[in-house]
């Protein structure tokens, strides 16, 4: 936890102690003078606590190893730090242990238990199965296991016409 | 000139809209309802980090998509980078694209159907903000309408997703459901009675957020305010709309009973405000923004407590859209400085005001829906 003398967006010393409690947690939020009233915490009417508090977590001098880059996009901590965004969906992956201690004070859970894209999910499955058959199918070629290779072919069929019924929904 | 006839935006502008002409008393203090779901394309980088080519490839694949869902049927299309300074003000003023988006780089797009009831924004902080406005109290069916255009457009679209985490969003403030539902209500009584403090606090404490008309910094000109759930990871959309919307109902009551007050306490102190907007807008040749949305403010108070026959709701609900900067200049077909806008902006609202009929005090007073 920042200290709570020191302001959560800068270094200088916090005039303004902000709490907010959302379902029975307690939110903690110390600003400078010059900070509150650029995040417009002195006007109720239009700032979002969230937002603060996403910048805040982001804060503490050690960024979570600050080394990792995302795979898929080149992402890096410093990046978030700057943009509060992140680069692509595979980045939470990445950058999980920067993620999961900021998703306590931002959300109300941490865990999801909304809806579930079941579509998508089954598009991903059955393509996920035929990508390893296909590995599958050219191993047991390789190696002359020829059984076993009739069973993967088949197989493959079965997931194509899955697909294509998927395709045709 | 930059807002040369584009038909596109001319014939929105033509049509009846959800936000425009669904005014009752049913609408009095929850004018409308919305509701925005963020969604992102596995595989491809977020907007704000991909290269333009990869937004333009994203921007052409969704726009196919989002057109060719049953609610989008004859809708309208467009690309940001297409759409002059003005022509974008309008969008933003009608709530159809957010203010990010108007100001986008390359690769923003935009559908909207022919009621203006859904709007879908590409390429804005996410590859896809999808949105649908009701009006009045409606969270329950804003959230029925948009979870099917979210399922039909999830047949063709592979949506970033991962069991623990939700839709994966571009901030992590949108994670979970990314559902962020909204109401939009005027509360004249709150504020003359400097209970707004109290209310947004109160509100905060339950973890929603109170917001301007338009979204986040924006004033609260015309006593009209955006309240929305502030967390999205955790709870069921379900469970979101419940307890906004029981927070909306105690706001809803809480207006209610300070319109009985402030008429309890001096009726005459009340009807002086409505009275005098009604002359101003009747008679005056200079009106600021700001200055007409109060005024539009108190004369739809005056409707709810039956000073004005309710016939004249949905004119104020118009005017309070179509007297904002960007509608006014459009209207006039060429930009103009705020000056001239306001000369422009009393004349229309003296000649759409003409023609209403004098307050009657001795109506009955009730307190709105």
């Amino acid at each position: 936890m920042p200290s709570p003398l020191k302001c959560d967006l800068c270094a200088k010393p916090a005039t303004v102690h902000l709490t907010q409690i959302v379902n029975n947690k307690v939110h903690k939020v110390d600003l400078c003078e010059a900070c509150a009233q650029a995040k417009g915490v002195t006007d109720p009417s239009g700032f979002s606590l969230a937002d603060l508090l996403l910048k805040a977590s982001l804060n503490p001098e050690t960024p979570a190893a600050p080394g990792v880059r995302c795979e898929q996009c080149g992402f890096t901590p410093v990046d978030f730090k700057k943009l509060g965004r992140f680069g692509c969906p595979a980045c939470y992956d990445t950058f999980r242990s920067l993620v999961e201690p900021m998703l306590e004070n931002m959300h109300n859970g941490v865990a999801h238990t909304g809806k579930v894209p079941t579509r998508s999910l089954e598009r991903k499955t059955l393509y996920d199965r035929l990508t390893k058959l296909e590995l599958d199918l050219t191993e047991a070629i390789r190696t002359e296991r020829y059984e076993d290779a009739a069973r993967a072919r088949d197989e493959i069929n079965q997931v194509k016409q899955a697909f294509n019924a998927d395709a045709q929904r | 000139m930059p807002n040369a006839e584009i038909p596109n935006i001319s014939s929105l502008l033509g049509t009846p809209s959800e936000l425009t002409d669904s005014g009752s008393a049913k609408t009095a203090i929850v004018l409308m309802t919305r509701v925005r779901l963020a969604r992102n394309l596995s595989g491809y980088h977020f907007p704000g980090w991909a290269k333009p080519e990869e937004r333009e490839r994203v921007l052409a694949s969704c726009r196919a998509s989002v057109a060719a869902t049953a609610p989008m049927r004859r809708c309208f299309n467009f690309a940001v980078a297409d759409l002059s300074d003005l022509e974008r003000q309008i969008l933003v003023e009608r709530h159809l694209i957010s203010r990010e988006l108007s100001s986008a780089k390359e690769g923003a797009g935009v559908v909207i159907s022919r009621d203006q009831a859904f709007s879908v924004m590409l390429n804005e902080e996410d590859h896809l903000r999808i949105q649908v406005l009701r009006a009045g109290f409606n969270l329950k069916k804003a959230w029925s309408a948009i979870n099917d255009l979210d399922s039909q457009l999830e047949e063709h679209l592979d949506y970033a997703f991962s069991t623990t985490l939700g839709y994966l969003t571009a901030c992590p403030t949108n994670l979970g459901t990314a559902m962020r539902a909204s109401a939009m209500m005027h509360l004249p009584a709150l504020v003359i009675s400097n209970q707004m403090e109290k209310v947004v606090r109160a509100v905060n404490q339950l973890g929603m957020v109170v917001r301007g008309l338009f979204g986040e910094g924006s004033d609260a000109s015309g006593s009209i305010f955006q309240i929305s759930n502030q967390t999205t990871l955790g709870e069921s959309e379900d469970e979101i709309i419940k307890r906004l919307g029981s927070v909306l109902q105690s706001i809803v009551e809480h207006e209610l009973n300070a319109r009985e007050k402030l008429l309890e306490a001096d009726s005459g102190k009340l009807y002086d405000k409505i009275g005098r907007a009604y002359g101003i807008l009747q008679n005056s040749h200079l009106l600021s923004s700001s200055e007409a949305m109060n005024l539009l403010s108190l004369l739809r108070l005056g409707i709810d407590l039956g000073v004005f026959p309710e016939a004249n709701r949905s004119l104020v609900d118009r005017m309070l859209i179509e007297a904002q900067p960007g509608h006014l200049q459009y209207a006039q077909k060429g930009e103009l400085e705020p000056g001239q806008r306001d000369v422009l902006r009393a004349a229309r609202l003296r000649s759409e005001f003409a023609a209403v009929a004098r307050p009657d005090f001795r109506a009955p007073a009730h307190g709105g829906n």
